[in-house]
């Protein structure tokens, strides 16, 4: 009698433990764009729905001091775009170099790096965090967006703005390596949403993304866009690329990367 | 195994202790494999608000194996949603169990040692008596002895939730709602290391918690956890 119960309650556990390891080999399965991958997306929109609540509209990244500032800010991603346009905007110094905005806005305008930095600017020593776990921090020196967009209006319906950037991370014949992201407008109109035309008080590096990258301080690195071309306002991602709003959302991440 | 006449099924597990315990088992076996894949992602550990290629590191390893990880091949967008879904199921049921402790008074009745237990010479002989592998029987046997009570209210007084605070301080967003968070744990960075060390802890405490439930009796202690009912031995029949 015992040795029965003990042989089921072995099988039991044998079955419970094979349906453990077939579960967590069922994980390995590719969790973008399927049910699976569904049902854990929505971890992303409640992550959204929490954090926008928490914050409210205005609440800022911690800045820091100079003493705070890292001795070596890590270059990530591109180091060098690798196009000979690029190569003769530098070659120019970016005196050639126009940042367009332009799509639902009402106003579409070309500014120049010299235009740009004519504006009233706004300094911050912010943290960037990238979505690998380091951290640097840096003094970031540029024209907030919000003020950008005042100048160009925005339409009503609009809901993204688009950062359509000069480095392609991945050499594709459809062009769709090449880098851009998104945003919705509460953090475009952020007072620490940032178009960074100088790094710790010098021009922008080209590591760092000369000459101009987006600064959005509650997100991850993968949002701060460098070598910005052109701002397009938006009312749907779906259309661009991958229809998820960035390269590497196109690639599985999160669109949303507050967290 | 026929339950003879000293034997008696005492109810021990409520259904909301029970229904939490297991979907935190589920939760964990979920966000520990996926955190080793996020951290895998970089594996060094720093300590203060910033940290990277040249900065001094607390500790720098080449990775845990892939089959430790979730998933089981280098992929961290994967395994951050693996991580941040079950961080979202692990933080309500957390709070479920916590409010339920505190409403039912299970906390303070079952998980807060009385002041005898914490004597030393009581708590000597627990340690003594858990090391020779010998365990409560009889009445003795219907509470949580204070070993039991110490590392359950550790656990799910001050490890999980540091877990979740410290994971917290590592989001952007939660930075700006929240910034006494960074300074609670000293920055980004140190609170990074500090959920590393919190997970450890906590491996530590389920390798240690499943032995002990081999050990006092696998099958009363399953049961009690999943119908609520542990079989002790009435002393005043002996």
């Amino acid at each position: 009698m015992t040795d029965t119960r003990f042989t089921r309650r072995r099988f039991l556990l044998g079955g419970a433990l094979g349906a453990g390891t077939a579960l967590l080999a069922g994980c390995d399965i590719a969790v973008q764009d399927t049910v699976t991958g569904r049902v854990l997306d929505k971890a992303e929109d409640l992550t959204r729905s929490a954090q926008r609540l928490l914050q409210g509209r205005h609440a800022l990244a911690r800045e820091y001091t100079e003493a705070d500032i890292s001795p070596h800010f890590r270059v990530n991603g591109t180091s060098m775009p690798d196009s000979d346009a690029y190569a003769n905007l530098l070659g120019n110094r970016f005196a050639d170099w126009r940042l367009q905005v332009d799509g639902m806005v009402a106003r579409p305008r070309a500014f120049s790096l010299a235009a740009l930095k004519l504006m009233p600017a706004r300094t911050q020593i912010t943290r960037h965090d990238c979505v690998e776990g380091w951290s640097a921090i840096g003094k970031w020196t540029g024209v907030p967006l919000a003020d950008l967009l005042r100048i160009t209006g925005v339409l009503p319906g609009a809901r993204y703005a688009v950062f359509h950037c000069a480095d392609e991370l991945e050499k594709t014949l459809d062009g769709s390596g090449r880098y851009y992201e998104s945003i919705d407008l509460v953090d475009a109109f952020h007072p620490q949403t940032i178009l960074a035309y100088g790094m710790n008080g010098k021009d922008l590096s080209v590591g760092h993304g000369a000459p101009l990258r987006l600064r959005i301080e509650r997100q991850l690195g993968y949002k701060q866009a460098k070598y910005l071309m052109r701002i397009q306002l938006v009312d749907s991602l779906h259309d661009l690329w991958g229809g998820k709003g960035g390269y590497w959302e196109d690639r599985g991440y999160e669109w949303y990367a507050g967290i | 195994m026929k339950l003879d006449k000293r034997t008696v099924l005492v109810h021990r597990h409520a259904a909301i202790v029970r229904i939490t315990h297991w979907v935190n088992a589920i939760c964990l076996g979920f966000l520990l494999p996926s955190g080793l894949q996020i951290f895998n992602a970089w594996p060094s550990l720093y300590w203060g608000q910033y940290g990277a290629d040249a900065d001094p590191a607390l500790l720098s390893i080449a990775g845990f194996p892939a089959w430790l990880t979730l998933p089981s091949f280098q992929d961290l967008a994967a395994g951050r949603r693996w991580h941040l879904f079950f961080a979202w199921v692990f933080v309500i049921n957390g709070l479920v169990y916590l409010a339920y402790s505190l409403w039912s008074g299970h906390l303070r009745r079952d998980l807060v040692p009385r002041n005898a237990e914490l004597a030393p010479r009581h708590l000597w002989r627990e340690i003594v008596d858990h090391a020779r592998l010998r365990f409560p029987k009889g009445e003795e046997a219907r509470r949580y002895n204070v070993l039991q009570k110490l590392s359950y209210a550790g656990v799910a007084l001050v490890l999980l939730p540091l877990m979740v605070l410290t994971g917290l301080t590592m989001s952007p967003g939660m930075n700006a709602a929240a910034p006494f968070l960074l300074d609670l744990f000293g920055g980004r960075q140190s609170a990074r290391t500090i959920h590393f060390i919190s997970a450890a802890l906590v491996v530590l405490f389920v390798l240690v918690h499943l032995a002990m439930v081999l050990l006092s009796g696998v099958w009363n202690n399953l049961r009690s956890m999943i119908t609520g009912r542990y079989a002790i031995q009435e002393s005043h029949h002996d």
